[in-house]
């Protein structure tokens, strides 16, 4: 008996040793090619940064990671997930900015059997009924943000809003969102053509005509950047008070500059907050890079620090699917956002922040938390996910 | 036949296309057999583009939209929870065709520009159909959660199994298409590319030929869209996009225009080139776009010209 | 009222932009019977060169006038290089060809400036707003590119119907081999005339640029609407291309305005939206087909082909 206990044991040390040596394998998606290259870029520069942290090892096994692009486009990040799966045969997926893009490519990558871990899209759908063991999230669910948003207009007296946002899964989420919580009159929803629709001439022009209280919009990454413009240029700036979620960041405030000054937003992740986690996070991104990290980069940061986490607990195995889910699941890890905990859906439960624009010592423009809005919130789709443990 | 190197390479191509799988099993290298049927898949595509444009003489610039309306085919069905094949395949050729008729009807009395541009502007409209079709997710595309069922014992799912299925397809279609362009339909139909006035002297129903061979075209496209739907398991408008119609047309021309094999020849270098061009380089199209042209102006025999092949259209 | 007023300007400014595009594609159409997929490309070329010139020179006016005869001396090289061999070959070769260029220019712009794609930020006295009615504020910079939109007509217009140049260019366009025969030097002609479409093509680019972003593959989703605007006005009538590419412009942007707010009755708002906008665009293929149906020359047809 004893001997059998002891071959045993000393078999699955050996199988960990072998393991512990093949490099793990990490597929990481994100948009390398137009305008938004610049997310792609501060996600992989997170990554970077967090292999640098943990010493270039996840849970004791070397690692490689796998960069692809998806071009924004939902059938290039499908194939590109198809070749991460079949080609290069990675442990884990991680990454992806666009939910559209997230919702094309999971079905193969989570049939698979392989681990998926969204650093940024939050489509409601993965956060529902279409839940997976293999799906985590080291985000939010894209409703959660604007949900912030909607109470901090109810604080503020607006009566009377005006929705623009991106024509995608995620912007249908995040107007859907606002709604939840606002309690004033929609004055009028405009949902642009996405990627594509740059000249936002008519949606201005109907603002002009509804004239509510305060307009509200989500275009992340280039689109961001675009509407302040156009928004000012057509002369409402400071007309109506713009509200925006994910527009105004690390990464469009070098191009939005004093445009964006008075804009608010709310995040789940502000560069200043008080964590040693995300103290050294910032401070050696900034030394690095010379900017703020963005969102992105601080949601990619957790993605590697999670799996570094849960690694550490199964001895550097993913064979063991269960084990390593497991793992996972218990978020042992330092957050930059401070404390983490996965609700039943795996998406994180945390606090949301208001968060304005200001001028930095150097000159630079960044973003600042001002109050919080929502301490532990759960995003509103987690009860029709069937998955408890 | 003599077997003149063309057809013995013509004969390897096909064994190699049958031995991927074994040779993927081999290596470990699952992914080749995922190049290979998405090449399979768009050669069926070439193929049906081939026989109006390379016998027929109708340059349709919109040919992606078949592919297109083949996958919404199935991907519409299976969101309904209909995951009967026959019935998503049978929609799928059926929508094409009649959606091929009724564009030949309006586009075939038309010639030469205009003919390209409308089948350009009836291709942006079933684009904008699926970007408008709020209900199967417009721009983002629709996730198809179950394979196509036929019988018990054909299973989709499996990557090896689908392989093959397509590769059968292919060669069924190779076979009719070479009955079909040597019997007199094919006959007339390049006749009628060649010298419209005289066979129209000879009495010959053109427009009713060439309305045949659009809508059978579109028909096999539709077919060819099934299966990538189900390779996929992703629709989207991006299927249709005029630059995929433009891919369609390189494949064909690539591998020459008018021929058998040319349109097989040319997707399976179409894919490779894409995949293997990327990999040594990543803007592989700052090469590849001049040997387009290059092709063009070396006189336009494709690689089917390059083996000794003569072009029958 | 004021509503409808600003999206006829929008829409106006859009049709100005296709003109610009359809013009130069009308004329090498209709003199050099070439179909030139890669036009959308110089359209990029000039949003491209407009960003490293006013970058080097740091004025948008200077850098943005700069590009133009850039645009220019880059579409006679294309035209020398490429195209002048594709003339007299058919209508797949010259597709083929110069679908080839357009992925060869949207992988070099990749290399040249970098995959991130660029904006042109516009100095101050264009970022206002002016008031075209009391209490209607417009965009200036968008009353300037109509008003620059309708001097390039304008000025086409006179030369193509009051100069010598114009006359040769109307005679090629309605027949070639009598223009030859004239003893015209017909190659030269051909340049210009295919340098002189590139540059109005690159300056709805650098016009265009400071609304959008300039990014690889930005000259394709516009190209087959200027080819719309072509063939429905006709190939190689530049009148025709002004009135289809007006016509266009204005339907695009007023049922891309209304359609979704008339549909929003029946459907949820982003629903509506989707199928609207949809819609908005599909009515102009369907445009395109049944007047093809109805006039297989177009709306100016200027000579039976």
């Amino acid at each position: 008996m004893k001997i059998a206990v002891g071959a045993v044991l000393l078999g699955t040390l050996l199988a960990s040793t072998a393991m512990a040596q093949t490099p793990l394998k990490l597929g990481f998606v994100t948009t390398l090619t137009g305008p938004n290259a610049a997310i792609g870029q501060d996600m992989r520069d997170a990554v970077e940064l967090a292999l640098d942290h943990a010493g270039r090892k996840l849970g004791g096994r070397p690692i490689t990671v796998i960069y692809e692009d998806d071009e924004q486009k939902p059938d290039i990040g499908q194939q590109k997930g198809q070749k991460l799966i079949g080609a290069d045969k990675v442990d884990v997926i991680a990454g992806v900015i666009w939910s559209n893009v997230l919702l094309a490519m999971a079905k193969p990558i989570l049939e698979n059997g392989t681990f998926l871990i969204s650093a940024n899209a939050g489509p409601s759908q993965l956060a529902g009924a279409q839940c997976n063991p293999n799906f985590f999230s080291t985000s939010w669910n894209n409703d959660q943000t604007p949900m912030a948003m909607g109470e901090v207009l109810n604080r503020r007296g607006v009566k009377k809003v005006q929705l623009v946002t991106g024509n995608y899964a995620a912007g249908r989420d995040m107007a859907a969102g606002l709604k939840l919580t606002f309690k004033g009159e929609v004055a009028g929803e405009d949902y642009t053509r996405w990627p594509d629709q740059l000249d936002f001439s008519a949606e201005l022009a109907k603002i002009r005509s509804t004239k509510p209280d305060a307009v509200w919009i989500f275009y992340p990454g280039a689109h961001g950047a675009q509407f302040l413009t156009q928004y000012s240029q057509a002369g409402l700036m400071g007309q109506i008070p713009l509200y925006n979620s994910f527009t105004v960041d690390a990464i469009t405030l070098p191009l939005q500059k004093d445009l964006a000054l008075g804009v608010l937003g709310t995040q789940s992740w502000v560069w200043d907050l008080p964590n040693e986690a995300n103290k050294k996070f910032v401070a050696d991104f900034r030394q690095r890079h010379n900017r703020y990290p963005s969102y992105y980069a601080a949601q990619s940061y957790d993605a590697v620090a999670l799996l570094d986490g849960a690694l550490k607990q199964t001895g550097g195995n993913t064979a063991n699917k269960d084990a390593l889910r497991a793992a996972l699941r218990k978020a042992d890890f330092k957050s930059v956002r401070g404390d983490f905990k996965f609700n039943n859906n795996q998406f994180p439960i945390q606090n949301f922040y208001l968060q304005e624009t200001v001028k930095d010592a150097a000159g630079n423009f960044t973003v600042r938390t001002l109050e919080t809005v929502y301490t532990a919130h759960q995003d509103p789709h987690h009860d029709k996910c069937p998955m408890k443990w | 036949m003599r077997p003149t190197p063309r057809l013995v390479i013509y004969a390897a191509l096909l064994l190699a296309l049958a031995l991927v799988p074994l040779a993927a099993d081999l290596t470990g290298n699952r992914f080749y057999v995922t190049l290979a049927n998405r090449a399979v898949i768009l050669a069926l595509a070439a193929i049906s583009l081939n026989l109006i444009m390379g016998y027929g003489g109708m340059i349709s610039f919109g040919h992606a939209a078949y592919l297109g309306i083949g996958g919404y085919s199935v991907g519409v069905l299976a969101e309904h929870g209909i995951d009967n094949g026959w019935l998503q395949f049978g929609l799928a050729i059926g929508a094409s065709a009649l959606f091929a008729f009724l564009t030949g009807l309006v586009a075939l009395r038309s010639r030469g520009v205009y003919f390209i541009m409308i089948s350009l502007a009836v291709a942006q409209i079933a684009y904008f159909a699926a970007v408008g079709a709020y209900r199967y997710g417009g721009d983002d595309g629709l996730t198809i959660f179950s394979d196509s069922r036929f019988v018990p014992w054909l299973r989709l799912g499996d990557s090896v199994t689908f392989y093959y299925l397509c590769l059968a397809v292919l060669l069924v279609a190779l076979i009719l298409t070479n009955r079909l362009v040597n019997a007199r339909f094919g006959f007339v139909l390049r006749g009628i590319a060649a010298n419209e006035t005289r066979l129209r002297a000879l009495g010959v129903p053109v427009f009713r030929h060439r309305l045949a061979a659009f809508t059978l075209a579109g028909a096999l496209c539709g077919l060819a869209g099934a299966l990538l739907a189900n390779f996929a398991d992703f629709v989207s408008p991006s299927m249709m996009d005029w630059t995929r119609s433009g891919d369609l047309i390189v494949m064909v021309v690539l591998g020459g225009v008018g021929t058998l094999m040319g349109p097989v020849l040319g997707a399976v270098a179409f894919v490779v080139l894409e995949q293997e061009l990327s990999n040594l380089m990543e803007h592989w199209r700052l090469l590849f776009g001049p040997l387009l042209v290059i092709v063009v102006l070396a006189g336009n025999r494709g690689l089917d010209g390059l083996l000794g092949g003569r072009r029958n259209g | 009222m004021i509503l409808a007023l600003e999206q006829i300007l929008n829409g106006a400014q859009l049709g100005l932009m296709l003109f610009l595009l359809a013009a130069g594609l009308t004329l090498v159409f209709g003199i050099m019977n070439l179909v030139n997929l890669a036009h959308g490309s110089l359209y990029m070329m000039g949003a491209y060169f407009a960003v490293t010139l006013i970058d080097w020179t740091g004025s948008f006016v200077l850098g943005a006038l700069l590009a133009l005869p850039a645009v220019l001396l880059l579409g006679i090289a294309v035209e020398v290089i490429c195209l002048r061999r594709l003339y007299a070959r058919s209508h797949l070769d010259q597709l083929l060809a110069t679908f080839g260029l357009l992925l060869f220019f949207n992988d070099l712009v990749l290399v040249i400036w970098g995959k991130a794609g660029r904006t042109i930020a516009l100095p101050g006295w264009l970022r206002t707003s002016v008031e075209i009615l009391p209490g209607v504020p417009y965009s200036a910079y968008r009353l300037l590119v109509i008003a620059a939109g309708l001097v390039v007509a304008l000025g086409l217009w006179f030369t193509i119907s009051r100069t010598r140049i114009g006359m040769r260019i109307r005679a090629g366009a309605s027949d070639r081999e009598i223009t030859g025969a004239l003893g015209i030097d017909v190659a030269s002609l051909f340049s210009l005339v295919f340098g002189v479409g590139a540059m109005l093509a690159g300056l709805a680019g650098i016009l265009n640029a400071p609304i959008l972003t300039v990014q690889s593959g930005m000259g394709e989703r516009i190209l087959v609407i200027a080819l719309v605007v072509t063939v429905l006005g006709g190939i190689g009538s530049v009148r025709g291309a002004f009135v289809a590419a007006l016509s266009i412009g204005l339907l695009d942007t007023l049922a891309r305005a209304f359609l979704p707010d008339l549909l929003k009755v029946v459907l949820p708002a982003s629903a509506a939206q989707t199928a609207g906008a949809a819609a908005g665009s599909m009515i102009i293929y369907l445009l395109m087909v049944i007047t093809l149906a109805v006039r297989p020359q177009g709306l100016f047809p200027v000579r039976a082909r």
